[in-house]
């Protein structure tokens, strides 16, 4: 029991660390990236290639001054951040990052809790990370910040109910909802869901974009219409909370596509954790990609597109799969 | 262990629950719902519902409640539009039914009483209800009201759409 309990806290100190690493390098990397396929170089002064810029960053935003506006409600304005964040945090709880190992004869699942329904877990962590968001825009007292919230509320709310629909046909095949469990049954390169279940990808793609609210689905913080959107009047660490969450919930995203579709952390030759990580970086790749290349969409082709598409064709997809496995 | 997170969260659950409708302003009796059905999902928790905990957690706290806190938002109320009056049929139907969700209650009290010390009933040992045992008595013991729920949840669907399209 203690050696179990003390393992459970090395690893989730471990995750935690890493996570927080990952975040402060996916900034470098959205910059870095964005510059090269502008043309720029991108960050170059601090460290060789800018590799200490993330660093610098955090310096800064510490040491911001902290400013609330005048008459907002201060309880929730100071609860938006930590609810942006904290959620982005703990859904790397049940992903799973490598396969059993052994260290002094203790045999060690590299996940931090390998809980028979993971992917319930992360449906309901996601569904509340919404209200970060919502509240920020809310308690901000500010128009823009308000019409950003009310935005995105509505854009997650559409494309959530997308997302867990469009994850259904993996379920159906793998038949768990343990996330250990599914990595374990793409054991064989064909067998990767993403081969099974091509249509499901795609829309899992889609609405995985649409529901971290990145381009070409950043509609709340669309800057030309809303300045910045729900955390328009925040500053400091608070404001880097928001970013904190944003760029959390990309790597969470990308892990669980990772996991879901890509086959987790199986691979030849390569140790389980470094595909793993290696997949990650090729999704968030992925993303930054899209956000260079796409305009952004109108907020009424955002929801005819949420509804109107995607919905039919997840049922679809449903369909096709159910069809499938009784032939 | 089970004892102590009972205790603890039933406290919070209830406060919350009081907050609720003790609060004037709307969003914050809004958090303070969603609080206390975050605290309910942890007490299926503890009684070995994993699943219902996610599902209390997905559909009350994550859409319900956004919708909730995206009216409250969108319609923007103030304060002062509380007024003290309050209409005489209200004050009524206020007593009616806080009597009938006595009786409820005092039903499930009593419900609950006599199956203490029940082995059959108790949860705790249980192995967790998994969701093929969930989908199994779904489909084939409790088909009959599965269906009438979601006939009922059509219904109210299209009711919706109705009332929605005649403002439009």
């Amino acid at each position: 029991m203690v050696t179990f309990i003390i393992i459970t806290l090395i690893k989730i100190l471990i995750v935690f660390v890493f996570f927080l690493l990952m975040i402060a390098y996916l900034t470098w990397l959205e910059r870095k990236l964005l510059g090269h396929f502008q043309v720029r170089l991108g960050p170059m002064r601090v460290g060789p290639h800018g590799l200490l810029q993330p660093f610098a960053d955090g310096i800064k935003l510490l040491f911001k001054e902290d400013v609330t506006p005048a008459k907002v409600n201060k309880f929730i304005y100071n609860l938006a951040p930590l609810l942006t964040f904290i959620p982005a945090l703990i859904i790397m709880a049940v992903i799973p990052f490598g396969d059993q190992i052994k260290i002094f004869g203790q045999s060690i699942n590299l996940v931090i809790s390998d809980f028979n329904m993971g992917i319930l877990y992360v449906f309901a962590v996601t569904s509340l990370s919404v209200y970060g968001i919502v509240l920020a825009g809310w308690s901000s007292n500010n128009k823009y910040s308000l019409l950003g919230g009310l935005r995105s509320s509505a854009q997650m709310i559409s494309y959530e109910v997308s997302l867990a629909l469009s994850l259904i046909g993996v379920f159906m095949i793998a038949g768990s909802l343990s996330l250990v469990e599914i990595v374990k049954s793409q054991d064989k390169l064909f067998s990767w869901f993403i081969f099974r279940q091509p249509l499901g990808f795609i829309l899992y793609l889609v609405c995985a974009i649409a529901e971290t609210n990145r381009a070409p689905f950043d509609l709340p913080e669309a800057d030309n219409e809303l300045v910045a959107g729900y955390y328009t009047e925040y500053s400091s660490m608070k404001f880097a909370m928001f970013f904190l969450g944003e760029y959390g919930s990309m790597i969470n995203v990308s892990a669980l596509a990772t996991t879901l579709f890509l086959g987790g952390w199986q691979g030849p030759f390569l140790p389980p954790v470094l595909w793993f990580l290696i997949k990650v970086c090729a999704f968030l790749f992925f993303y930054i990609w899209v956000r260079a290349t796409l305009p952004r969409f109108r907020y009424d082709q955002l929801m005819n597109f949420g509804w109107k598409v995607l919905l039919p064709l997840t049922l679809l997809n449903i369909l096709l799969t159910a069809t499938i496995m009784v032939l | 262990m089970e004892i102590v997170v009972f205790a603890i969260i039933s406290v919070v659950a209830t406060v919350c629950a009081i907050f609720v409708i003790s609060h004037r302003n709307p969003v914050s009796s809004a958090l303070f719902l969603i609080a206390t059905m975050v605290s309910l999902a942890i007490l299926f928790l503890t009684l070995n519902a994993p699943f219902l905990a996610a599902i209390q957690i997905i559909v009350y706290a994550g859409a319900i409640m956004v919708l909730f806190l995206f009216v409250i938002m969108l319609l923007n109320l103030r304060k002062d539009e509380f007024g003290p009056e309050r209409k005489r049929a209200q004050r009524f139907f206020a007593i009616l039914f806080g009597f009938l969700f006595l009786i409820l209650i005092a039903t499930a009290i009593d419900v609950g009483l006599s199956t203490v010390g029940n082995p059959e009933v108790s949860t705790t040992k249980l192995a967790p209800a998994g969701v093929e045992m969930l989908a199994e008595l779904l489909f084939t013991k409790y088909l009959f009201p599965f269906e009438i729920a979601s006939v009922l949840l059509l219904v109210a669907i299209v009711g919706a759409v109705v009332m929605a399209k005649r403002k439009l």
